[in-house]
């Protein structure tokens, strides 16, 4: 890794820690007009509060079963993230070590799944679920993402980089593909499987339309549609929406700065060399 | 014992023969292994995606309002569709998001990881700070970015007023929205394409640089003979991705404007949503949700059959 040095390096630091703060701008706006009261807003913006306030807060928690939601949104999510983590590892493993007739043809009919606009399977998976009496219910919002094309692409990457001398020898020691696979290769991809799991986390926690579609319940709704709905009610009560936001953010945001250390230190250790 | 020279001749033969019949055994078993190991993803991966697939095919050859029985049309869907100068419009819109799109996250995503790949103070922290939006839902995102760019409240028009800068409408205004709208995806995604490009650029292995450092070559020049195609696999990574999400763009759509002011940012996926959901036009919906992942499906084998001309060891 290149180590900077000189006044070069001070003016790079510079710029790249003022874009980061351009980045972090949008986050404490909303913190910071959450905490305003509604007629103040708009006049004579500054970056503190003069007078904060949770008035928007007690009627946001007043007036939804946001705590409710969190949760809802929390266990899709982990749900979610468990099965996608198996089932696109488990696929990944085959498209990486095992020899099969078609196997780029198969591969090929996976990664051509993400090219499908959800858009095109939302009216017939539908009618699918309705058929099978799912509609309203978190299994109807969690099936169609029990697999995930980007998961089997970018653990089979990751595998394709952990070296096959390292299968060898475990064979030659008696070890079959299970212990292979659970023993050997997903140790080795671990920062993958971390990156994964936090994208994979990501897309549930913010699933938008598919939930819109297949939740009826107002007990069951994810944050999300929570703060859709919020849109509707407070068109332009500008601080309870962005009182929303800062509730739909912090959960998200908490678990990113546990899980952060794993994945940038997963990236920055590349374990696999 | 009389066998003895008969069998010494062919124990090599049965040793070959064993040999054979060992590794086609490991073939076969290595088969039901893959079945195994794909069976999990492969059942509802055809369950949710291949089967509704063919469904909206079929939908797509009916008229059909979601609610009152199917009503079959033959081709006059896609008729309809390709005749339909709102088809020309949304396609261009799209494309106009793509292209406004695409190279900023790339540019400020691989300068952002050329940058924190260095050993800068506070890098885990910055990182981590550009990163944020991406774990930002789209709703939120949308609410958040129409407060700032608020034609008359908003802070960015504030600011821009100090400095007697007489801000434009943003969303509310027709030439400005698809622009708001790219603003705000593009700060919310450059950290997902840093993040893909830092791993790209730390699986380059430290001694190529240090073997060209030696020989005397300069940032610029390792920069561009060096870590630019090594780490092409991860932009072309990037890119397909991209551009495959790209076309797809709905979320910030129709959180930030619906389509509008005047069908301004209507773009494709906007369209299908409102013909199925608004317009009680599912066939058409449908058909034109085909015509969008034929177009998708075309630029991704085109990227991928490109791909030899510029990424390295593709």
């Amino acid at each position: 890794m290149p180590r900077a040095t000189g006044v070069r390096s001070w003016v790079l630091w510079l710029v790249v820690a003022a874009g980061a703060l351009v980045m972090l701008f949008p986050f404490w706006w909303t913190l910071v007009s959450s905490l305003t009261d509604q007629t103040a807003l708009g006049q004579s913006p500054s970056l503190i509060p003069d007078n904060p306030t949770m008035s928007a807060y007690r009627e946001l928690f007043s007036r939804t079963p946001f705590a409710r939601v969190v949760l809802n949104s929390l266990g899709l999510a982990l749900a979610t993230v468990v099965i996608q983590i198996a089932t696109s590892s488990l696929a990944a493993y085959a498209f990486s070590r095992l020899e099969f007739r078609g196997r780029p043809v198969v591969f090929a009919a996976y990664l051509a799944t993400m090219m499908i606009p959800m858009q095109v399977l939302l009216v017939p998976l539908f009618v699918q679920m309705k058929s099978w009496g799912l509609v309203d219910t978190y299994l109807g919002v969690l099936l169609p993402s029990t697999v995930s094309a980007f998961g089997v692409f970018l653990l089979r990457q990751a595998m394709n980089a952990v070296p096959r001398e390292l299968d060898e020898a475990a064979t030659i020691d008696g070890a079959g593909h299970l212990r292979i696979f659970a023993r050997v290769v997903m140790p080795l991809i671990r920062p993958a499987i971390a990156t994964f799991a936090v994208l994979s986390f990501m897309s549930s926690w913010n699933a938008f339309l598919w939930p819109l579609v297949i939740l009826r319940s107002e007990e069951l709704r994810t944050l999300p549609l929570a703060l859709a709905s919020l849109v509707g009610q407070y068109a332009t009560d500008w601080n309870v929406l962005m009182a929303g936001s800062v509730v739909s953010i912090l959960p998200m945001l908490a678990l990113y700065i546990l899980a952060q250390r794993h994945v940038v230190a997963g990236i920055a250790g590349t374990g696999l060399k | 014992m009389t066998l003895a020279p008969e069998r010494a001749k062919a124990a090599p033969m049965r040793a070959t023969g064993r040999r054979q019949a060992s590794r086609t055994v490991a073939r076969r078993r290595a088969r039901w292994w893959a079945l195994a190991f794909l069976l999990p993803s492969a059942v509802p991966l055809v369950l949710f995606f291949y089967v509704p697939m063919v469904r909206a095919g079929w939908i797509s050859l009916h008229e059909w309002n979601l609610i009152s029985p199917m009503r079959w049309a033959g081709l006059d869907n896609f008729r309809a569709v390709l005749g339909d100068p709102t088809t020309a419009a949304v396609f261009w819109h799209t494309v106009q998001y793509v292209l406004g799109y695409l190279p900023l996250v790339l540019v400020f995503g691989l300068g952002i990881a050329l940058a924190l790949n260095r050993r800068l103070a506070g890098r885990d922290l910055l990182r981590g700070v550009y990163f944020l939006p991406v774990i930002t839902s789209w709703i939120a995102v949308a609410v958040v970015w129409r407060w700032l760019l608020n034609p008359t409240v908003g802070v960015v028009n504030q600011v821009l007023a100090w400095f007697g800068i007489d801000g434009p409408g943003w969303w509310a205004d027709p030439t400005w929205a698809m622009a708001s709208i790219v603003l705000a995806s593009a700060w919310k995604d450059v950290g997902f394409v840093m993040i893909i490009l830092l791993a790209g650029l730390q699986s380059i292995p430290a001694e190529v640089n240090e073997a060209a450092v030696l020989d005397g070559a300069g940032p610029w020049r390792r920069l561009w003979s060096i870590t630019l195609p090594l780490l092409s696999p991860s932009v072309f990574f990037v890119v397909v991705i991209s551009l495959i999400n790209g076309f797809q763009v709905f979320d910030q759509v129709y959180a930030m404007t619906e389509g509008g002011p005047g069908g301004a940012t209507q773009v494709v996926v906007q369209q299908v949503y409102d013909l199925t959901f608004r317009y009680g036009q599912a066939g058409s919906g449908a058909a034109l949700s085909l015509l969008l992942f034929a177009v998708i499906m075309a630029v991704t084998v085109v990227q991928l059959w490109g791909q030899r001309k510029w990424v390295h060891d593709a």
